[in-house]
């Protein structure tokens, strides 16, 4: 057994290299911009910089719709499936897995071609509706963790019971879901909605091939044309990711439904 | 990064379905449909259906041919490699960590530690990964500095670059290992006490319990996870194109060229192009499935 102990440490010594050593490195380059002198100053450039407000703010925005259209997809579909359409089961887990299977260059390829200018839907066709678009192709992305946790917040919570209750005091449909079932669902809405932040915030593939000005464009835009502030942008995502992350844990200690434990 | 296929949900309690209100039931889950053809099931078949079309769209197999010619089998062939030794690399060094987290007799706050981080690590994909590892193992990086003052070795000079085949590898793995500790360490914790006690009572030490028992009900599970690792890599586009540019001639970057400019002067064999990663990337979730579903049984 101590054998083991000794070869358990040393595993975990090696990753513990393999995993810091870039992030300090990208940590320390990024400070490196005045010759001499360790400075911020990448990071006053970054945030200085008025592209990186405006992609920033694009893609916050666009996650937050993504957030709020999705989980208002997500939401009735789960609750009726579990309640009263048990049958279709199987059909919508398959339809949410298929983003995870096909992988994203191919649906926005498949976008690109049905949904250009001269389709029937010509939603490529001015800039709002690409938007539309890239917000739709950002809630296939999330559809996969949105519906498991939600189903899985869903399963924990008596629904049948809740909505009886709530149907025996005179309350109609809307009022249930909205009323009842949401409020019942937040760990599980406000950890789906963390992760889909982190996901989207830096997405690069579809944002670049739709031609938005989303926040991933401009990271490669920047990488190709500076030294330091990528490093500086780096360790704002990293931060950014590391805070997402940090709240789902939160959340979800101890309780079902929390996204990290449902998602895999 | 593509995140990847989950478990299946158990089958929710069978509540007994009023016959009366249930047109408000389809009506609820009609937008979730009407979501998920427009931007699930349309784009894909249109890709596969094209796939078999020429540009007038007539029935031809001749985009599927074109697949064979030398570049596009060259980059099919680099971005199976690149994604098979990233997973296989992740799938084994996963294990280890895994096991030395879980069952390595470290202390209590390893396991939270190793759990968190492997939450965090498969979401910091993309560019900025490749920006860390362009600032780590870049000509002007900083373990490549510190190498040449300390040691006095140059490293770009053995041929090695970041922005190659293994530099590829090594940046992927960075999202590949914490995604096999993620899914594994459930499957570690599935491996029963008792087990262990009964190979020891019957005389059996580590090797044995490792080699007839541990290894044989979780060998699906291994198998199938490195499958997902291998999918998930083969999606990839960004931290590629973050990294190398164009430098590696892989099938996604080649696909992502040919949908802004169409650089192959053929539409019609990039649908055959995409159909080709569907295919390889449908056949290894399936093998992900059923193996997953083998190692329930035992669990």
């Amino acid at each position: 057994m101590r054998r083991a102990r000794w070869v358990s440490w040393l595993i975990m010594a090696i990753c513990t290299v393999y995993f810091a050593t870039p992030l300090l490195c990208t940590f320390e380059f990024s400070l490196r911009l005045k010759r001499g002198e360790y400075s911020f100053a990448a990071y006053e450039n970054v945030f200085k910089d008025s592209r990186f407000q405006e992609t920033f703010l694009y893609s916050t925005v666009l996650s937050a719709a993504t957030i709020v259209f999705g989980t208002l997809l997500v939401v009735p579909t789960a609750y009726w499936v579990q309640l009263r359409l048990p049958r279709l089961r199987p059909v919508v887990e398959f339809l949410t897995l298929m983003p995870l299977v096909i992988p994203a260059i191919i649906l926005v390829f498949g976008y690109v071609r049905i949904y250009n200018s001269s389709s029937i839907l010509p939603m490529t066709s001015a800039s709002w509706s690409t938007d539309m678009l890239l917000g739709c192709s950002y809630i296939t992305l999330a559809l996969p963790y949105m519906y498991r946790a939600i189903d899985t917040g869903l399963q924990s919570i008596d629904v049948k019971t809740l909505t009886e209750a709530a149907e025996s005091l005179g309350a109609k449909w809307p009022s249930i879901l909205f009323g009842v079932i949401l409020p019942n669902l937040r760990v599980a809405i406000v950890s789906s909605a963390f992760l889909t932040f982190a996901t989207v915030i830096g997405e690069f593939t579809m944002a670049s091939l739709l031609d938005r000005p989303a926040f991933g464009p401009y990271l490669q835009l920047i990488g190709a044309s500076r030294a330091y502030e990528p490093s500086a942008l780096a360790v704002i995502t990293f931060l950014i990711t590391w805070g997402c992350m940090g709240v789902i844990q939160l959340l979800g200690r101890g309780r079902r439904g929390s996204v990290s434990a449902s998602a895999y | 990064m593509t995140p990847l296929p989950a478990e299946t949900v158990p089958p929710s309690r069978s509540l007994a379905a009023p016959a009366a209100p249930i047109s408000f039931a389809w009506l609820g889950v009609a937008p979730f449909f009407v979501f998920a053809v427009l931007f699930l099931v349309l784009p894909t078949l249109h890709l596969v259906v094209g796939a078999f079309q020429d540009a007038d769209g007539n029935f031809t197999l001749r985009n599927l041919a074109n697949l064979f010619q030398p570049q596009i089998v060259a980059s099919f062939w680099v971005t199976i490699k690149i994604s098979m030794i990233s997973a296989v690399g992740g799938a084994v060094i996963g294990f280890l960590l895994a096991y030395a987290g879980v069952m390595g007799g470290l202390p209590r706050w390893v396991r939270p530690v190793l759990m968190t981080f492997s939450g965090v690590a498969p979401n910091f994909a993309g560019i900025p990964l490749a920006f860390a590892f362009l600032a780590t193992l870049g000509r002007t990086g900083l373990v490549t500095a510190l190498l040449f003052s300390v040691f006095g070795f140059k490293l770009y000079d053995t041929g090695f670059s970041i922005t190659t085949f293994w530099g590829l590898i090594l940046a992927y793995l960075y999202f590949q290992i914490p995604l096999m500790v993620l899914i594994l360490v459930p499957a570690l914790d599935g491996l029963k006490k008792e087990w262990r006690e009964a190979s020891d009572i019957l005389g059996g030490n580590g090797w044995h319990f490792w080699r007839h028992v541990a290894i044989p009900i979780l060998w699906p599970s291994l198998v199938g996870t490195t499958l997902l690792l291998f999918a998930n890599a083969f999606g990839a586009v960004a931290t590629a194109y973050g990294l190398t540019g164009s430098g590696i001639n892989l099938v996604t970057i080649m696909l992502f060229a040919q949908i802004r400019g169409d650089v192959l002067h053929d539409q019609n064999l990039g649908y055959a192009i995409s159909l080709g990663m569907v295919v390889i990337t449908v056949l290894s979730n399936l093998a992900y499935i059923v193996l997953r579903a083998r190692t329930r049984r035992f669990q």
